[in-house]
């Protein structure tokens, strides 16, 4: 059981965590406070809830549209945040809700924008896959184009001189876009502090990452940039490979390459089954020996940072605030109508008069 | 003084980028070559490589990459050797820049300008010669201008660069090497065209003609015509495609009762088409005493031949003969 929760743990890392390309593996040693390790824990078990929870209401049909979900993924976002700081911009594709949540965005605040309700952190007007928050892009529905938009943050970083990474997250199915070997090139014509995260969960949509890519070897695949491929899986490989990337790129050595391989165990979204493409014993097997926060736990348990009793509290707890958090976003009205014609122009640089559906309608700034 | 329009726009360029460390330029072309037509020319040894800065030929890449710079907070001028080319990034102007502060809930600014020649140059075919003003004018969270003479150029595009919201500035290659007079005021730095008001170029009392860019030189010219034989063409300049300045449109038509729209774009959907369904929607349709006519771009791909091109954009005579035509027109006869 916990003692002082300051009290640091060693690490090490299976040599399997990483495998590298044109670089040094970094070190698989590491060290955590107690206090660290259970912040991870809460934040994936957590973030885990409150998917589940997106889950639930959307087949309650209160969630409209699309909706991605981490589940299976948490060790990714959990793991770069714990690397990290505020200067450290993250721009990611529609798969957002975990890194909202990392990025300081309220669990009432996610569920109330996939509900679309005015709590909503786009005030109800972005929905599942435009989320934003603090040194957070979102959360962007056109795959690959978040890409060259991060090179585009680490551009402004090196331009302002602020000794800070960007990580510009894609999946294994936009990894095939045009735009991201443009990015590449630009980073690193123009050493850029910018980290290229390949998110492999193994499938785009429906379409496995051997029937759409003639290479797999995704930290490989800009050639002239270095990579480095993680398990994705692991929250401490994650971190140790993102802290090991903004030294990297804050360094002056320019871009990087990383491919985490992870899985999500749901369909790609909530339209897909996620059953007809890959086999139900192929999820349960990931389930049963992969799991981040099962993982995760074990660390917690065989070095004695916390008790089997304490972690089920953790979880009781996270399941308290998730579903108080749905409660307060269920409670909060809809988007008021006056926000339907605000945030188009940014405010004092409106035109006279944005047009309703009906001259009538339109609306006089 | 006289001005070419490259110079004004070369002038605004500067200007702009002295006032504020947070403005850069990049592009194909832009720093080392001077630019692909000279726009940009002196820029790089006035400012340096970090400041003006040469792209690879990478239209989806570093309009997307301008576009994040401006998310995360510098204001970037992203030029495109022409629009023709932007088609590659259109996804980024229309997607990345002109709808995140609404997806965002208004949390996340985009202060960019996309600049460049558009429409039709001289001979050079189909894929270079389109006139890009209805696609981006279409488009809720952009504005776009489009300038004439060497005025407009730099007082709209320093506006442009101003505005903390995503702007297309469409110019025009043929327009770059003319020379036209600089007020003392439009030579100061703090020369600004507002986004969105019109300008009557010419007054008159018979008919009005709405035109943009390059086409408003000949309605220019077509109006001198006419007055010798006495009729008299009111010239409207819209500067703005997005916000349009329908005011002034609608106080023309009621002057005049008359009305004919003149673009090197093509007719279907254009900025003639939507300048017509603007006059329906208002109470300048009972002022009305001939239908409107669109004079536009011919709906074909352009042609290389000279003898074919011609026929393919609006010119003096073509502007002459239709202002004559609607002038004898009338309602219900």
């Amino acid at each position: 059981s916990a003692t002082d929760a300051s009290e640091k743990v060693k690490i090490t890392l299976p040599e399997s965590s990483f495998e590298v390309y044109n670089l040094e593996k970094p070190s698989l040693e590491l060290e955590f406070s107690k206090e660290e390790m259970v912040d991870m824990y809460t934040k994936m078990v957590t973030m885990r809830r409150m998917e589940m929870a997106a889950d639930a209401l959307y087949k309650a049909k209160q969630i409209r549209g699309f909706c991605h979900l981490c589940t299976g993924q948490e060790a990714v976002s959990v793991g770069m945040e714990s690397a990290i700081n505020s200067a450290d911009q993250i721009i990611t594709a529609y798969r957002c809700h975990g890194f909202t949540y990392v990025r300081g965005g309220s669990i009432k605040s996610i569920i109330g924008e996939l509900l679309g309700r005015e709590c909503g952190i786009s005030k109800g007007k972005g929905g599942s896959m435009h989320m934003f928050s603090k040194a957070f892009y979102g959360g962007n529905g056109i795959v690959g184009a978040q890409v060259p938009l991060g090179a585009g943050i680490a551009f402004t970083q090196k331009y302002l001189d602020i000794p800070a990474v960007t990580f510009s997250l894609y999946g294994d199915g936009a990894s095939n876009q045009g735009q991201v070997f443009e990015a590449y090139n630009m980073a690193k014509l123009w050493d850029l502090p910018c980290v290229f995260v390949c998110e492999n969960n193994k499938y785009g949509m429906g379409t496995s990452a051997a029937r759409s890519s003639a290479s797999t070897q995704y930290y490989t695949r800009a050639g002239y940039i270095p990579g480095i491929q993680v398990n994705g899986m692991d929250v401490f490989a994650v971190h140790q490979a993102c802290k090991f990337a903004k030294e990297w790129t804050t360094s002056g050595k320019g871009p990087l390459v990383m491919e985490l391989n992870t899985y999500r165990y749901g369909g790609h979204s909530m339209s897909d089954p996620g059953t007809t493409y890959r086999t139900r014993e192929e999820i349960q097997h990931m389930r049963s020996t992969s799991d981040p926060i099962t993982g995760l736990k074990q660390h917690l348990l065989d070095n004695s940072v916390a008790s089997e009793a304490e972690l089920k509290a953790i979880d009781k707890e996270a399941r308290k605030i998730v579903d108080e958090a749905v409660k307060e976003a269920q409670a909060s009205p809809e988007p008021d109508l006056k926000e339907f014609w605000t945030d188009i122009y940014q405010p004092g640089s409106e035109p006279q008069m944005v047009r309703g559906r009906e001259p009538g309608e339109s609306h006089w700034y | 003084v006289e001005m070419t329009v490259r110079d004004a726009l070369n002038q605004a360029l500067e200007e702009e980028l002295s006032a504020d460390e947070k403005v850069f330029l990049l592009g194909e072309e832009v720093a080392q070559y001077n630019g692909a037509y000279k726009v940009t020319r002196g820029l790089l040894d006035k400012f340096g490589p970090k400041r003006v800065i040469d792209t690879p030929i990478t239209e989806a890449g570093f309009a997307g990459l301008a576009t994040g710079a401006a998310l995360s907070g510098l204001k970037p001028i992203c030029e495109f050797m022409t629009f023709n080319f932007a088609m590659q990034a259109i996804d980024h102007i229309v997607n990345s820049a002109a709808k995140t502060h609404y997806m965002s809930g208004g949390t996340v600014k985009c202060p960019i300008v996309f600049r460049g020649p558009n429409g039709a140059a001289a001979g050079v075919a189909a894929q270079h010669s389109q006139c890009f003003a209805a696609w981006y004018g279409s488009v809720p969270g952009l504005k776009v201008v489009s300038p004439w003479n060497s005025e407009d150029a730099k007082g709209l595009l320093k506006a442009a660069i101003r505005d903390p919201n995503p702007v297309v500035v469409l110019e025009n290659e043929l327009q770059y090497g003319l020379s036209f007079p600089m007020s003392e005021e439009a030579q100061s730095s703090d020369f600004v065209i507002p986004i969105g008001k019109a300008k009557v170029e010419r007054e008159g009392k018979d008919i009005t003609v709405v035109s943009h860019s390059r086409s408003v030189g000949f309605c220019m010219e077509a109006a001198e015509q006419l007055a010798k034989d006495g009729i008299s063409v009111e010239v409207v300049n819209l500067r703005s495609i997005r916000p349009l300045d329908v005011d002034t449109i609608v106080k023309s038509v009621k002057k005049t009762n008359r009305i004919i729209t003149v673009e090197g774009g093509w007719a279907s959907y254009g900025v003639g088409s939507e300048i017509a369904a603007q006059i329906m929607e208002s109470d300048a349709f009972d002022y009305l005493d001939a239908p409107l006519t669109r004079v536009a771009g011919a709906d074909v791909p352009t042609p290389y031949a000279a003898n074919l091109e011609g026929y393919a954009f609006p010119d003096t005579p073509i502007i002459t003969k239709v202002i004559r035509d609607t002038l004898d027109k009338k309602i219900g006869a």
